[in-house]
C-alpha cells in the first residue's frame, strides 16, 4: 500500500477515536480498586477494633499515610506513563516520599519501644498473611492497570508496568492494613515493603512483555 | 489534530499528508549512515502514521502535538533498529522537523508495501483497498457490498488495527 493510500484510509476511519487515555486509566484503577475492595469484605473484613484504632492510634494511622504516600504519586505517574511523550524525570522522585516516612516511623517505633520489644514488634502475629494477602489483592488492579496501559502508548514498557505494579501494591496494602493487627512500622518495614518489591517487579516483567506497541 | 479528533476528515487527512512529509525526512535522517534501504524508510512512516492513528487518543490537547509525534517516531525506530539488531541509540529532536520535496514523494510512491494487507480477509482487504486506494467513501463501499455504512466503518477500523499487529510481528 501506497503512504498516501494508507493516508485515505486513517482519514476515513477518523470518527474511531477512543476515550482520552487519562479517562481510561482513571476508570481502570477504579474498577481494580472495586474489585479487591470486594475480595477483601468478602474474604478478609476489617479487624475487630477498626473503629477504635482509626480514632486512637497513631501507628494505625500511620498504615494509611504510608500506602496513600505510595498510591497517590504511583497513580500520577502511570498516568502519564502511558503517554509517550511523557517525561517522568524529576517526578520519580515523588516515590521517595514513603521511604522517607517509613524510616522517620521506624526512627520514632526505636525511640519510643525498648530494645528488647524490637524483634517481637518486626515479626508481629500476621506475617504470613501479610505476606500472601498483599499480592493476592494486587492481581485485579495490577491486570485493570495494565489493560489501560495496554490501551496508552508507554515509551519506556517496563517501567510503566512496574509503577503500575507499585500502584496495585499501595492499593492491596491499603486494604489489607485495615484488617492487619501488627501496626508498628518494623512491622510495615519487614513485610509490607516484600509487597511492594515483589508487585513493582512482577509489574516491569509484565509490561516489557505485553506493552510495547 | 484537534478538529481530526472531533471527527473531521478533511482536516485529519490535510494533518497526515503534512505530517507524512515531515517523518519521511525525520526517518531518513535519523537513518543516515546506518545503511537502511529507501523501502525501509517508508514502511517505518507507514508504520508512525498508523501509531499515530490508533493511538491519537494518548495526545494531550493542552500539550504540543510535535513532541508527541516525535515521541512515536522515536518508539518506531528503535523499534525498527532492534529489529536490525543494531543499538537502539536514536536521537530525534524538533529541529529535525522539516519538509520534504514532492520529488521525493514521487519516488516513493513506486514504492508498493502491498504485502501488509495480504494478511486481511477478502471482504476487508476489499474494503481497505476501495476506500484507500480507490478513494471511495464509506458509503459508496456499503452499498456495493451490500453492508450498512457501520459495519464498513468497523472493519475499516479492525483492519487497521490488524495492520498495525502486521508491523509489530515484522519486527518479533
Amino acid at each position: 500500500m501506497k503512504t498516501d493510500d494508507l493516508i485515505n484510509a486513517l482519514a476515513a476511519d477518523a470518527k474511531s477515536v477512543e476515550r482520552p487515555i487519562a479517562q481510561t486509566v482513571a476508570i481502570a484503577v477504579g474498577v481494580g480498586a472495586l474489585v479487591s475492595t470486594l475480595i477483601f469484605f468478602w474474604s478478609l473484613g476489617l479487624r475487630a477494633n477498626f473503629a477504635e484504632s482509626a480514632v486512637s492510634s497513631l501507628r494505625f494511622l500511620f498504615k494509611y499515610v504510608l500506602t496513600f504516600s505510595l498510591a497517590i504519586p504511583a497513580y500520577v505517574l502511570v498516568r502519564g506513563l502511558s503517554r509517550p511523550d511523557f517525561q517522568p524525570g524529576n517526578k520519580l522522585w515523588w516515590l521517595a516520599l514513603a521511604p522517607a516516612l517509613l524510616l522517620s516511623a521506624m526512627g520514632l517505633e526505636m525511640l519510643a519501644v525498648p530494645s528488647d520489644q524490637w524483634h517481637a514488634k518486626m515479626v508481629g502475629y500476621n506475617s504470613l498473611t501479610c505476606l500472601v494477602v498483599i499480592p493476592l489483592l494486587s492481581f485485579a488492579p495490577l491486570a485493570a492497570v495494565l489493560y489501560a496501559l495496554r490501551q496508552g502508548a508507554p515509551a519506556n514498557p517496563a517501567l510503566a508496568g512496574a509503577i503500575g505494579g507499585l500502584l496495585s501494591a499501595s492499593i492491596a496494602a491499603t486494604l489489607y492494613a485495615s484488617h492487619c493487627r501488627d501496626d508498628s512500622p518494623l512491622f510495615l518495614a519487614a513485610w509490607y515493603t516484600i509487597g511492594f518489591v515483589l508487585m513493582t517487579g512482577i509489574g516491569a516483567l509484565a509490561g516489557s512483555r505485553i506493552l510495547r506497541w | 489534530m484537534r478538529a481530526a479528533i472531533a471527527g473531521d476528515q478533511d482536516a485529519y487527512r490535510r494533518l497526515l499528508s503534512e505530517l507524512s512529509q515531515v517523518l519521511r525526512g525525520v526517518v531518513r535522517r535519523g537513518f543516515a549512515g546506518v545503511g537502511v534501504p529507501r523501502g525501509d524508510v517508508e514502511d517505518v512512516v507507514q508504520d508512525v502514521l498508523l501509531a499515530i492513528h490508533l493511538k491519537r487518543h494518548t495526545w494531550d490537547p493542552s500539550l504540543p502535538l510535535g513532541p508527541w509525534v516525535m515521541a512515536i517516531v522515536r518508539n518506531k525506530m528503535i523499534d525498527d533498529l532492534r529489529r536490525r539488531g543494531r543499538r537502539p541509540e536514536v536521537p530525534v529532536d524538533l529541529n529535525d522537523f522539516e519538509f520534504e520535496g514532492e520529488d521525493q514523494q514521487a519516488s516513493i510512491d513506486a514504492h508498493d508495501v502491498g504485502r501488509v494487507l495480504d494478511r486481511l480477509s477478502d471482504k476487508n482487504r476489499d474494503i481497505v483497498r476501495s476506500i484507500s486506494i480507490d478513494g471511495q467513501s464509506a458509503r459508496d463501499v456499503a452499498m456495493r457490498l451490500g453492508m450498512s455504512e457501520v459495519a464498513v466503518r468497523v472493519a475499516l477500523h479492525r483492519s487497521l488495527k490488524s495492520l498495525a499487529e502486521t508491523y509489530q510481528e515484522k519486527k518479533a
